[in-house]
């Protein structure tokens, strides 16, 4: 039986996504959090918590609360574990909501990197990001710029040890564009074949193009509350029982091997147990997949199969349609929209509730949220269901 | 054309850069709990004891993983493409990321014996990379 839920997800709000131009991210944020209010029936001045995911441009800051026009929050913060922090959101809305400290809580992230003279490759890690002063400018020097070099040479490393391909790689892929075909909100819908990605260009060896996720100017906001206030709100409640975290340091002692056994094993432990069910229990994954490889090495490390069997266990294409293990139903990060932790944050919230239409998955009793930061340096782990109470 | 970015020495990473245009690799290492570190700081990342002194490293590590890469993310490397990545891990026990120089990107192997070189780079400033050892 699984357990009390922690507290529930009320509210959604998704705003447009992809190169929508001359808005900014507290623009975006604000478009949101107007969805999500009126997803759940609520008004802002319901809302008595904010929590603003720090963006990687930082203009996402405490500030917001004041631009947004909020007044008399008793919960307010900026969360930063990267791509990871929507899970730390949850943790901290639900034990703040537990404690009484707030009773409805916004989570939000937004962010506007792209503009027409700044594509995706230079959005995040251009020159503007790499300073030369000290040792830190070693990684210009080098020509390490960003997370591509670093998530590749992760991938590279799994393919030494365990014979995991590109065509592996490539069927997640080709899985995902097939979910976003599925998806109103998806940016990439053009049809892809496992030929499309070989011959997608090597952005950092072994990783592709079509490897990589997208990058978006957008919002996403979720609203927060006690599964007791959530009964009588305007959508069926989804329910948060188990949530957790785990960061498994750098990858710079010879003794760590974070890139290939990542934060999401201990997490997962960590949450289902905080859940009371199982990995079984689960009808749909929505994990962070800021490349092909994120999805490969998660599921491993979750148990879904043993570690090293991720590039088998993904080549029946069980992640696709009407596969045994729907995952990232939305296009993920890869073919959907990237808003970190948000993506799969947000589909989650629409299977859960059942309202995925084309792409609904038939089981969506219990639904796994897994969010990576940093080079697989941060994780987070969310557990949802449908289900009222254990 | 752009040159490549080249680091500019600060006070605290100055022993390994000085060390570097010497032709040693400097690194951290803790007398209290014997841990070698990298990049820099101030206190020991294994036992956190403010007991770190600059130290020549072997040099000598093998090849932990490597990337190749195609993108051109600064104009200084845009006639390097296609050009590694490398995770060197060092005898030490140090991870460090870098280059292998001296061998064509078709021949880097995971596993591979690598040993430090020095390539200057600017006005008084050298970088480690790796090449093949014993050669
Ligand atoms: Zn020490």
């Amino acid at each position: 039986m699984p357990n009390q839920p922690k507290g529930a997800i009320v509210g959604l709000g998704v705003t447009p996504m992809g190169k929508i131009y001359g808005r900014r991210a507290v623009d975006f944020a604000a478009e949101a959090i107007a969805l999500a209010l009126d997803d759940a029936g609520l008004s802002k001045n319901d809302v008595d918590g904010l929590l603003i995911n720090a963006n990687l441009p930082g203009d996402m800051d405490v500030r917001t609360q004041m631009v947004l026009g909020f007044e008399n929050l008793t919960l307010v913060n900026v969360m930063s574990a990267y791509g990871s922090t929507a899970g730390s959101m949850m943790q901290y809305a639900c034990m703040a909501i537990r404690e009484g400290l707030a009773n409805v809580v916004v989570l939000v992230y937004a962010d506007a990197p792209l503009s027409p003279t700044r594509g995706a490759g230079q959005s995040y890690a251009g020159p503007h990001r790499f300073p030369l002063t000290g040792m830190v400018g070693l990684r210009a020097a080098y020509g390490n710029f960003g997370a591509n070099p670093e998530y590749a040479m992760a991938a590279r490393r799994h393919m030494h040890l365990y014979g995991t391909t590109t065509e592996q790689f490539g069927t997640i892929a080709v899985n995902q564009r097939n979910w976003a075909q599925l998806s109103p909100w998806a940016q990439m819908k053009k049809p892809m074949t496992l030929e499309d990605h070989h011959a997608s260009r090597f952005i950092a060896e072994p990783l592709r193009l079509l490897d990589c996720c997208l990058v978006s100017n957008g919002a996403v906001a979720v609203v927060v509350t006690s599964p007791q206030r959530a009964r009588d709100l305007k959508q069926p409640p989804v329910n948060v029982l188990g949530y957790a975290q785990c960061a498994p340091g750098d990858n710079l002692r010879t003794d760590r091997h974070p890139a290939v056994e990542t934060g999401a094993k201990r997490s997962g432990e960590i949450a289902f147990r905080m859940a009371g069910i199982t990995r079984k229990d689960i009808g749909t994954c929505q994990l962070y997949d800021c490349y092909t490889y994120t999805v490969l090495v998660t599921l491993e490390d979750y148990g879904f199969c043993p570690k090293g069997e991720g590039g088998p266990f993904v080549a029946d294409g069980k992640l696709g349609p009407g596969g045994a293990l729907p995952t990232n139903t939305g296009g993920g990060q890869l073919s959907g929209y990237y808003m970190w932790g948000f993506t799969p944050l947000s589909e989650a919230v629409v299977q859960a509730r059942g309202q995925g239409g084309e792409r609904q998955v038939p089981r969506n009793d219990f639904v796994l949220v897994s969010a990576n930061g940093g080079i697989l340096n941060y994780h987070s782990t969310i557990i949802l269901s449908r289900h009222a109470s254990g | 054309m752009s040159d490549k970015p080249v680091p500019i020495p600060d006070e605290i990473s100055a022993p390994f850069f000085d060390g570097a245009r010497q032709g040693r690799l400097m690194l951290q290492h803790c007398s209290a709990c014997d841990g070698w570190s990298f990049p820099v700081r101030e206190r020991c990342p294994h036992c956190f004891a403010a007991r770190l002194a600059w130290r020549q490293a072997s040099g000598r590590g093998s090849l932990y993983t490597f990337t190749v890469m195609h993108q051109v993310m600064n104009p200084g490397f845009a006639s390097a493409v296609p050009y590694n990545i490398a995770q060197i891990d060092l005898e030490e026990g140090v991870r460090m990321t870098s280059n292998v120089v001296g061998i064509g990107n078709d021949a880097l192997r995971i596993g591979m014996k690598l040993e430090a070189v020095f390539e200057g780079v600017g006005e008084n400033v050298s970088l480690p990379k790796f090449r093949p050892a014993g050669r």
